[in-house]
């Protein structure tokens, strides 16, 4: 094995032991990203030389016995994430030479860590997309079959841990931007409870949608991110001020008892059978561990992509209105008044499906619509938020798969924006109703395309999903593979 | 359609403008569905997570100093942003 192949935990024990140094390890994954980058294409911004010097300082902390689980190892930040003096894209034209001037609140909290940052990673244009086939800086591929989309649209962030091109890294999460990469690379990918992690610094898209959270190779990992990432930053006034718990501490206490809902509105014509397959094998092994799986209603499921493709929109259409070629980045030729020069500025600047949202989102927002549209789609919202509240009444969590299908073939989704958006139909429900999930790897198909389970808990019930995805994944048999590159 | 662009500050060829228009009646059309919804009475979400007005103690903190702010800007002179002229 070699050492970028590892966990956190296992080289936070070699480094412990002074058996191996950050340095060491930076080299390791520098020297894969070397190798495989070519194919992948995970990275739009490699940060070597920082990458080598934060490795020095942590050597020297460690030495001086000042370590945490994370000093020392190598993290991969979305492209959307503010890194003081690197470059922040969004993967758009527009932002392709901005740097920002602080650092996003997750990125100063993993740097005080120790974590060592190899570089920004390539998504979706504003994270708009499932498939990372939008980024002005290209697509990337997923390691599992290079003729295959990598999921988005944390596409680079999934891409980077599956490819052993960094240990863990950073996404966010509008509709399934965390979870749905996640399941078609087969990693842990976990969406917090909307206000458990600052946004601040995170480029906006949809704000009441929008979170950070982990990609790792195991649950463990994922439970090693959160506790440096959660908890209340005065920054963001929609961080939550609650005591965040050792997320560690629920990876070995089981699920003995627990009672696991499975909603009958997500198990539909249209899942690809081999997905099928797996969700049973999942079912068993969770019964297998003592607990108990039974269906249950999420009535409003079917309005869950109508509602999102409203807000999400409209709220991107908002957000993206600082993009004028006024304060920072992209600006196009010399307009001959400053009403020509936004227009222009912007046509150039954003890409088609981007404009399409920012299209949609207006609409919806315009004088005479609002109520037809937006307030429409808040108060169906409303009532998928109380799908989930009764629901969570009757069981501690509820098992979906993460997406439809295992991951799809470049360029074939790309010209129908509605079979694309349908890829995220089981992870959009979360979002809106602001509840957590995770997706854990529970199987490949017989093609060797990785398939993912998605996890949801209650409102700041992280602990529970760490709970169940740690059991179910140190009891699932599964073949330990790793994609042939 | 050209509207819509304007308020968005957007603007499109022809042929963005016969495909925009085709793509988006489509999802206009999906989104439709949320009319079947009897929401009578039901209140709009507008975050998941009922929060009031996060405040914070009206003292003065570091901001960013005027070069920094201006570090990215397209254009600018001096102490300004520069811009293409705003009224005849």
């Amino acid at each position: 094995m070699e050492l970028n192949q590892l966990t956190i935990h296992e080289l936070h024990e070699l480094i412990t032991k002074r058996e191996v140094s950050s340095t060491q390890i930076v080299q390791s994954v520098f020297k894969r990203i070397e190798t495989v980058e070519k194919d992948i294409h995970s990275y739009v911004t490699l940060m070597k030389e920082r990458a080598f010097a934060a490795a020095a300082d942590a050597d020297k902390r460690i030495r001086e016995g000042d370590i945490t689980p994370m000093t020392g190892i190598p993290v991969a930040l979305k492209d959307v994430l503010c890194t003081k003096g690197i470059r922040t894209t969004c993967g758009s034209r527009i932002l392709h030479n901005y740097i920002p001037p602080y650092d996003a609140t997750v990125v100063e909290k993993l740097k005080a860590a120790g974590a060592v940052f190899t570089g920004k990673v390539n998504m979706d244009e504003f994270a708009m997309g499932s498939s990372t086939e939008t980024s002005c800086f290209g697509i990337t591929r997923n390691p599992w079959d290079l003729k295959r989309i990598p999921g988005g649209s944390s596409g680079g962030s999934a891409a980077a841990v599956a490819a052993d091109e960094c240990i863990a890294s950073l996404g966010s999460d509008t509709g399934g931007s965390i979870r749905q990469p996640a399941a078609l690379c087969g990693v842990v990918g976990m969406k917090p409870t909307y206000g458990r992690v600052s946004r601040f610094g995170l480029v906006a898209f949809a704000s009441s949608l929008d979170q950070i959270g982990p990609f790792t190779k195991d649950v463990e990992d994922c439970a090693i991110m959160m506790n440096v990432i959660a908890g209340y930053d005065s920054r963001d006034s929609t961080s939550v001020p609650l005591d965040v718990p050792d997320y560690t501490a629920f990876l070995s206490r089981g699920i003995d008892g627990w009672t696991v809902g499975i909603p009958r509105e997500y198990f539909i014509e249209g899942i690809d059978p081999e997905v099928m397959e797996a969700m049973k094998s999942t079912i068993a092994v969770i019964e297998g561990l003592g607990a108990k799986c039974v269906e249950i209603s999420l009535p409003h499921t079917g309005y869950c992509l109508a509602v999102y493709y409203i807000i999400a929109p409209a709220e991107a259409s908002s957000n993206l209105a600082r993009y004028d070629g006024v304060k920072y980045g992209f600006r196009a030729g010399d307009g001959r008044d400053l009403l020509e020069m936004y227009k222009k500025t912007r046509s150039a600047g954003f890409g088609a499906e981007v404009k399409r949202r920012i299209m949609i989102g207006t609409y919806a927002l315009s004088s005479g619509y609002y109520d037809a549209y937006y307030k429409k789609a808040s108060q169906v919202r409303g009532l998928i938020k109380g799908d989930f509240e009764k629901a969570f009444t009757q069981c501690d969590v509820i098992l979906t798969p993460t997406s439809p299908t295992p991951a799809f073939t470049i360029g074939e989704k790309m010209d129908d924006p509605l079979q694309m958006y349908l890829s995220d139909i089981f992870t959009i429900s979360a979002n809106l109703a602001g509840i957590p999930g995770i997706s854990v790897p529970c199987g490949f198909t017989r093609r060797g395309l990785p398939i993912g389970a998605q996890f949801l808990a209650g409102h700041f019930e992280e602990g529970k999903l760490i709970q169940m995805a740690s059991a179910y994944e140190k009891n699932a048999n599964l073949e330990k593979r790793r994609p042939n590159l | 359609m050209e509207y819509v662009a304007h308020l968005a500050r957007l603007e499109f060829s022809e042929d963005e403008k016969e495909k925009f228009t085709f793509q988006l009646n489509n999802i206009l059309a999906y989104v439709d569905m949320l009319n079947q919804v009897d929401t009578t009475d039901i209140e709009p979400v507008s975050h998941a997570i009922a929060l009031n007005n996060a405040f914070r103690e009206d003292v003065v903190e570091d901001s960013l100093n005027p070069e920094l702010s201006l570090a990215n800007a397209p254009e600018a002179r001096g102490p300004f942003f520069r811009v293409p002229k705003v009224i005849e």
